[in-house]
């Protein structure tokens, strides 16, 4: 009765039919392309539609790489990690340089990306209309007449209330001038990120059974006014308290003994790198955090 | 913050799952396979129903391994089935074929072939059996020897097979209209996600796999208020439905040739509801319609609350959220709903951060429009 896992856990089938949808979707930058979505051992909401894109697409010869809110080592991210591991037996690293496969939970790597390898982004709710319109037929129908003035009077409706938009994550975003799209719920710091990105850039929605992409230098601009621009966060006065970087996202902890609030690296691998670069010898440990 | 270290999280969650082990052995008694396939019957119909994997020794070791929680245990047993091939569809099965163990009416005080109540908690008093604290395996052989021999004098042989459907006697009276049927091959909802508006074969097999909590909870709220259906029930069924698959090697698709795989156990309903139609003439008339419920093991009150929305689905009157097809069919599955449930556990510091500074500028915003 002892089975013997599979290589990338599903079967080959299972497989071919999410890479069918993945190869859609990169035909469609932006688009939601529906797929059967298997359940994973891993729990819905937890990354399985990030997990089925990583292994439909894994290799023997690549190189993984998995975050979770910016750290390689976040309890999510290690269990993901583990399992593709097991079920591969491929190589996996916290070096962004290093890896071909790159799959994360709402940050984008602060070192640039590069045209071999793949960002896979975990997505909780693929459509950016849900907010406005829950029924998914609808929503479908809108994205075909490119009728996205719900998502406009979001924005607007903020500024008239608060005098600015007041998007949190997953600011939505235009992808190529067709079809607007979640970038999943990544700080608005890290959508600029996708615009004209080198690297394949894979969304996947395991519970939602969707998957979207944006190729390869594909046009990606933040919804936003011409008299109202996207306000990324601001970190303006406030660097690392471990390697000092200012121009990245942080962040926001309180020391308990005397209640000061410092700033920390959110991106973990890089903050390391950094750190090494200035041959600091730091020990980063959990009595840091 | 501490679970977020920068470093540390692979060993504190190897101490978290060693810890899981320990909870479930420490006390070392071994839990067998056999003993909850015997006396758990109930929770292995309830397994195998919501993960949508027939197989009660796979489903009692997800239960021993889930500790008894039923969430896991059916998440267990889907995650394997996405491990698994799916290489071969059965035959369609006609209920009628049936092997009945038990059969009820609501309908009708008689039905032909009888009204046959096998094994249900239906007819018991909910009172605590405190003799179950000390079971003896002699009192249990005691206890068969003597039903055995009082089954030997009970008088004549019930048909169990090939019973007639209630539902015929109304069709043959013409209340119910005979709906010619329909062959299309069905969607397969685990190969091709659902698209909206649904067929009511991918409804059906979305409300059978449904968690039993979920669906029971809709169906009640679409009898009670927030729906307008009526049910009675005509007739539900728990028995054995053999299965089988066309032999591959067979290009003439000769039933002859099918192979058969085995057996399952299935809780079947039908409800009538009543509805009112215009005829020719347009004068309102009363018809009912069939609401259908069929799930895996014997889970009564399930398939009753299947067999209610499924009918408020086909009506999908968009004045309650039970007649909205979005509404049921998104949310009634354990996986999914347990699954971004507990997701919110996860951390959220870099979505809460940007929720911060968007908060905080705006705050800033208004104190400097107030100055």
């Amino acid at each position: 009765m002892k089975n013997k896992t599979h290589f990338a856990l599903m079967d080959e089938g299972s497989k071919k039919e999410i890479r069918r949808a993945t190869l859609k979707a990169v035909a469609i930058p932006g688009y939601q392309v529906p797929f059967a979505s298997r359940e994973m051992p891993i729990a819905r909401g937890w990354g399985t539609g990030g997990l089925q894109l990583t292994l439909s697409i894994i290799g023997k010869e690549d190189v993984l790489k998995v975050i979770d809110q910016g750290a390689d080592e976040s309890v999510n991210a290690v269990n993901i990690k583990k399992l593709v591991h097991h079920t591969t037996g491929v190589e996996t690293t916290t070096e962004t340089e290093d890896a071909t496969i790159i799959q994360s939970r709402h940050r984008i790597p602060e070192v640039p990306v590069t045209e071999k390898q793949i960002i896979v982004l975990q997505v909780p709710i693929p459509e950016p209309l849900r907010l406005v319109e829950p029924s998914e037929m609808k929503t479908k129908q809108l994205h075909g007449e490119k009728e996205y003035s719900g998502a406009w009077l979001m924005l607007f409706e903020q500024i008239m209330k608060y005098g600015k938009t007041a998007t949190y994550a997953d600011h939505p975003v235009f992808v190529h001038d067709r079809y607007v799209m979640a970038p999943s719920p990544i700080p608005r710091f890290d959508n600029i990120k996708m615009n004209d990105s080198k690297a394949l850039i894979l969304l996947g929605a395991g519970r939602e059974k969707k998957i979207y992409a944006v190729p390869p230098y594909t046009k990606v601009t933040s919804l936003a006014f011409e008299d109202y621009a996207m306000e990324v966060e601001s970190f303006a006065g406030k660097h690392c308290s471990l390697c000092h970087s200012t121009d990245v996202f942080l962040d926001e902890l309180v020391n308990e003994e005397t209640n000061v609030t410092y700033y920390q690296c959110n991106d973990t691998s890089n903050c390391l790198a950094t750190l090494n670069e200035k041959e600091k010898v730091v020990e980063v440990g959990i009595g840091n955090a | 913050m501490a679970y977020v270290a920068v470093k540390g999280g692979s060993e504190a969650i190897e101490e978290s799952i060693k810890r899981l082990t320990f909870e479930r052995i420490h006390t070392q008694q071994v839990l067998e396979i056999e003993a909850i396939m015997a006396g758990m019957q109930g929770m292995i119909d309830q397994v195998m129903s919501e993960s949508s994997l027939y197989s009660e020794l796979l489903a009692a070791l997800a239960i021993k391994q889930a500790q008894g929680n039923m969430e896991e245990a059916v998440f267990l047993l889907r995650a394997h089935r996405s491990t698994l091939p799916r290489n071969y569809y059965t035959r369609v099965i006609e209920t009628d074929n049936m092997f009945v163990e038990r059969r009820i009416s609501a309908s009708f005080k008689d039905i032909p072939g009888g009204q046959i109540l096998g094994a249900s908690y239906d007819y018991t008093h909910r009172l605590m059996d405190f003799n179950l604290l000390s079971e003896s395996k002699e009192a249990m052989q005691k206890w068969l020897l003597e039903y055995e021999q009082e089954s030997q004098h009970s008088s004549g042989a019930l048909t169990l097979q090939s019973l007639p459907k209630v539902v015929a006697f109304l069709q043959k009276e013409g209340l119910f209209p005979t709906y010619e049927e329909d062959q299309a091959e069905p969607l397969d909802v685990t190969k091709r996600s659902v698209q909206f508006p649904t067929t009511r074969s991918e409804r059906l097999q979305i409300l059978t796999r449904g968690q039993t909590g979920a669906v029971t909870s809709l169906g009640y709220a679409a009898i009670r208020g927030y729906g307008a259906v009526h049910p009675t029930v005509g007739e539900l069924r728990v028995g054995k439905l053999p299965l089988t698959v066309a032999y591959p090697m067979d290009r003439t698709n000769d039933e002859e040739n099918d192979l058969y795989i085995g057996q399952i156990k299935v809780t079947e309903v039908e409800s009538f509801i009543p509805i009112t139609t215009k005829n020719e003439k347009n004068e309102e008339e009363i018809e009912f319609e069939i609401g259908y419920g069929i799930c895996y093991g014997q889970n009564e009150t399930k398939a009753i609350a299947m067999s209610i929305l499924d009918q408020a689905l086909e009506n999908g009157n968009q004045d309650y959220p039970t007649h909205d097809e979005e509404f049921i069919l998104m949310h009634i599955d354990s996986v999914e709903s347990t699954g971004f449930i507990s997701h919110l556990k996860l951390p959220h510091y870099v979505t809460f951060q940007s929720k911060l500074d968007s908060v905080r500028k705006i705050k800033k915003g208004t104190i400097q429009h107030e100055k």
